[in-house]
């Protein structure tokens, strides 16, 4: 079953540029895996880490988050929020047994159509190879079978 | 499950077989209907082409005749649709922000390549879509006053057109340049082609019109420092640099200059050729008159004495205390009309340029042209008096090359026509020009090619390899080589010729990414600003209330920035009568009964929109400054603050969708 593995991937873009490089791609006719379903925000900082947390939830097995280069943001610079809150979900995945690999920020321009193809062909291939995402079984300590406790200690 | 699900109408677009071709239609519109019935569709319809007309009266009649309380419309992206069907729900009755737009062409149909697989990514997008709409809210636009005045960065030959368009039309322009005087590249020129009209006789009384305006305030020696603020309502910090001339004494008679015993290298006007004074206007017709002291060359600056300018000054307008002044202005609109760079000939090391003296660039070689340059519009070799009797001209130099940059620069063939043309009238020499592909597409340029073919200028079809002192036998002594295979004939050439000229290509300015960022504008992969939509939207940025006109969105010749500058401006005097502009209402609010006092939000937002109240202990957000980025909306632990637009339930709903049946 799993050679047919499909890996279905939500994608959150940038109103300003991410989105508009999906468009440019588009426009220009670029092919990219059909693994990647979009939905449009604002800005990167409109990113709600439960988003990631619900469409992994509800059966995605990676999210692609994508915003302006650092320093173009629309808004100044929410992306660093972004970014931040990126690196803090991939530590709250990885306490949560799941592989941080799974979520992936990518930085894409409005120009940048052909970078968001490459990037969505690579982030695919790179579920594909982690598998369908099960969701380990934790008991009622909050330690999953492997007893990894459920956020790391970190100082 | 007994809430009441709101009416939904599904339409997905052929777009001709733009979508159809990849996307079976009828197999979506049937899937909405079955399977979206239980969230709310109760017609899903497809139609060739749903942005005509009838497409949309299909949308309105349903609205009507159906009672549709939200409209999903499968099609291209918002980005070019989205006003179209908000309109349409709107002439229904329909809020407009209760119709959106999903993209099955941009997002499936162009992008995939198997049917199967396109049409179902294409179910999903609509279920999202049709999951979220049903969480959209009734919004109404917001309305903000624009402020009827523009500032104008840059004073090229774009900048000045836009400047003079608006202001002839009633309205006030600060126009911005960071050099001393405004005329940017067009004023170093002497003739212009395909006409071949002085340059200096077509652009001077343009400058001096915009000089003398009274409703244009030239601030020149002046650089934006800092911009806040939104469509409408920009606030500007102009830095407006020390020129030790008091210009309300100045006279502009130019004693001071004469009278100046230092002379330096003047590497921007004169392109590195000739000299100036190191209190100066850059050349004579420089608006505006007053001269600028160079204080780093200053030698009373760098030893204490001197002084003669002020000695010489008859009206005592020498200040040597002056300091930088910083101005804050208020503005409805922006345009940035910052040009271009020259490509730096240095970098293509094999045509010699900095190291073989008789290989000049082109802008050097405009300066030798010009009659007020530094010889007088005699052409001659490095040494000033040499005239040359071959002169090879190098087109494509830094364009359209991997190793520098691939675009055309688009003014260079036309450039070296031009040369070539003014090298014959004034030397008489035998001229070779070195093309890749002649690119002469505009009114009367191809005229112009075939009148400099018929002056006798030979044309060598290839790209040069070297040019290099290196001679082979006496035939070649003293020259310049210029190995080339002649792709016309097969062969590869040595050109023995006295004098090279680079037609170098045009860059973004060096710092256009700052400035950019600045103004909140971003740049190409290849550093020129993007335009809202390259055919349909040249002019405006994807800021709203940011425009650019000319050479700072990728090479042109003088007609197409002048013509851009006009463009601009006439998309500013829309914004300025239309006296408000409406805006997307998508803005943070906060429940107060919600809002714990936690102040995590207090310092995301990037506009200071998010105050606390202390009296209260709760947070609210002035929604005249909130953007709508929605970082605090994301941020709030509380969920006491919500996004109209793209609300937490919204998104959820759409994620839903998006992964039914996964
Ligand atoms: C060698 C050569 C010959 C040419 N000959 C011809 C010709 O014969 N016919 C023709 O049609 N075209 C010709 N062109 C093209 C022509 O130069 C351009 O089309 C034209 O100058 C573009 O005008 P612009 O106003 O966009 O830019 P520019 O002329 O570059 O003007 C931009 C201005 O903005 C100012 N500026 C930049 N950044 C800032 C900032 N941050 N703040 C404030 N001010 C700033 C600059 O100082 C400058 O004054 C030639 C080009 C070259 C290189
Ligand atoms: S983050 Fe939310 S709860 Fe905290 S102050 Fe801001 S609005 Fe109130
Ligand atoms: S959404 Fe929040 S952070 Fe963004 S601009 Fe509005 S108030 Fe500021
Ligand atoms: S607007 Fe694109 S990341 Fe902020």
């Amino acid at each position: 079953m799993t050679d047919s593995f499909e890996p279905v991937i939500v994608g959150f873009t940038c109103n300003w540029c991410s989105y508009r490089a999906a468009d440019a791609a588009g426009t220009a006719r670029m092919k990219y895996a059909p693994n990647v379903r979009l939905i449009r925000l604002m800005c990167s900082g409109r990113l709600d880490p439960t988003f990631v947390m619900k469409a992994l939830a509800s059966g995605a097995d990676g999210v692609l988050i994508t915003g302006c280069h650092p320093g173009d943001c629309h808004y100044i610079d929410q992306n660093y929020k972004a970014l931040r809150r990126f690196l803090l979900l991939r530590r709250t995945l990885k306490g949560l047994g799941v592989e941080p690999e799974r979520i992936k920020l990518v930085w894409a321009s409005a120009a940048e159509g052909l970078k968001l193809t490459n990037e969505i062909n690579a982030f695919v291939e790179e579920i594909r190879a982690l598998g369908p995402l099960h969701w380990p079984k934790w008991d009622s300590n909050g330690h999953t079978a492997e007893k990894q406790p459920i956020l790391e200690v970190t100082a | 499950m007994s809430e009441k699900k709101p009416k939904i109408g599904v339409y997905v677009c052929h777009c001709g077989s733009n979508i159809a071709g990849m996307v079976d239609v009828e197999a979506v519109r049937d899937w909405a209907q079955a399977a979206l019935g239980q969230d709310g569709v109760v017609v899903s319809r497809d139609y060739k082409f749903m942005c005509s007309s009838l497409g949309q009266e299909l949308i309105e009649k349903d609205i009507q005749e159906l009672g549709l309380e939200r409209v999903v419309v499968a099609a291209c992206s918002p980005h070019l649709h989205e006003k179209t069907f908000r309109t349409a729900s709107e002439r229904a009755g329909l809020n407009p922000y209760l119709t959106e737009l999903v993209s099955i062409r941009e997002q499936v149909s162009w992008v995939h390549t198997d049917k199967q697989v396109a049409t179902e990514k294409s179910k999903a997008l609509v279920s999202g879509a049709v999951h979220r709409v049903a969480y959209n809210t009734e919004l109404q636009p917001l309305k903000v006053p624009i402020n009827p005045n523009t500032l104008v960065v840059g004073g090229g030959i774009a900048g000045i057109q836009a400047a003079l368009e608006i202001a002839n039309a009633g309205f006030h322009v600060y126009l911005v340049e960071r050099e001393p005087s405004i005329g940017g590249h067009m004023a170093q020129f002497d003739k212009t082609f395909p006409t071949l009209d002085c340059s200096a006789c077509i652009l001077t009384p343009r400058m001096v019109e915009a000089g003398t305006h009274p409703n244009i305030t030239l601030l020149t020696w002046s650089e934006v420092i800092s911009v806040s603020g939104y469509v409408g309502n920009f606030n500007v910090t102009i830095k407006k640099k020390a020129r030790y001339v008091n210009e309300e004494l100045c006279t502009g008679c130019g004693i001071c200059v004469e009278k100046c015993p230092q002379k330096v290298i003047d590497d921007v006007y004169e392109a590195g050729l000739g000299y100036r004074k190191v209190i100066y206007t850059p050349f004579a017709q420089a608006v505006p008159k007053y001269p600028v002291l160079d204080r780093p060359n200053c030698t009373f600056f760098k030893n204490g004495k001197c002084k003669a300018c002020e000695k010489f000054c008859p009206t005592n307008a020498i200040d040597f205390t002056q300091e930088d002044q910083y101005l804050n202005v208020e503005v409805g609109n922006i345009i940035l009309a910052t040009g271009y760079d020259l490509f730096d000939a240095r970098r293509v090391t094999n045509y010699g340029y900095g190291r073989l003296p008789n290989v000049f660039t082109s802008l050097e070689f405009e300066r030798m042209s010009n009659a007020a340059g530094p010889t007088g519009g005699e052409i001659t070799l490095r040494d000033g008096k040499t005239k040359p009797e071959t002169v090879g001209i190098i087109h494509c130099v830094g364009s359209r090359d991997k190793n520098f940059n691939n675009y055309c620069s688009s003014i260079c063939c036309m450039q070296s026509l031009k040369f070539a043309h003014l090298v014959k009238e004034r030397t008489g020499a035998t001229v070779y020009e070195f093309y890749i592909d002649m690119r002469t597409p505009m009114k009367a340029y191809d005229e112009f090619y075939q009148r400099v073919l018929e002056e006798g200028t030979l044309f060598v079809r290839g790209k040069v390899a070297e040019v290099t002192n290196a001679t082979h036998g006496p035939h070649e002594k003293g020259k310049l080589i210029i190995q080339v295979e002649d792709t016309l004939v097969g062969k590869q050439r040595r050109i023995p010729v006295d004098m090279v000229i680079l037609s170098v290509g045009m860059e973004p300015r060096h710092d256009a990414k700052q400035v950019g960022q600045m103004f909140g504008i971003s740049c190409s992969s290849d550093g020129w600003y993007i335009e809202r939509h390259p055919k349909l939207d040249p002019v405006t940025t994807m800021t709203e209330g940011i425009l650019i006109a000319g050479c700072a969105s990728g090479p042109k010749d003088i007609p197409a920035s002048v013509a851009q500058g006009a463009a601009a401006a006439a998309r500013v005097l829309d914004k300025i009568l239309q006296k408000e502009v409406e805006l997307e209402p998508i803005r943070a609010t906060v429940d107060e009964s919600k809002c714990s006092g936690c102040r995590i939000c207090n310092n995301l937002c990037p506009f200071n929109a998010i105050s606390f109240l202390d009296d209260v202990g709760v947070t609210r957000i002035n929604p005249a400054l909130c953007q709508g980025c929605g970082t605090c909306v994301a941020a709030c632990p509380a969920g006491a603050i919500s996004g109209t637009g793209f609300s937490n339930e919204q998104i959820f709903a759409q994620i839903e969708g998006l992964l039914m049946g996964v």
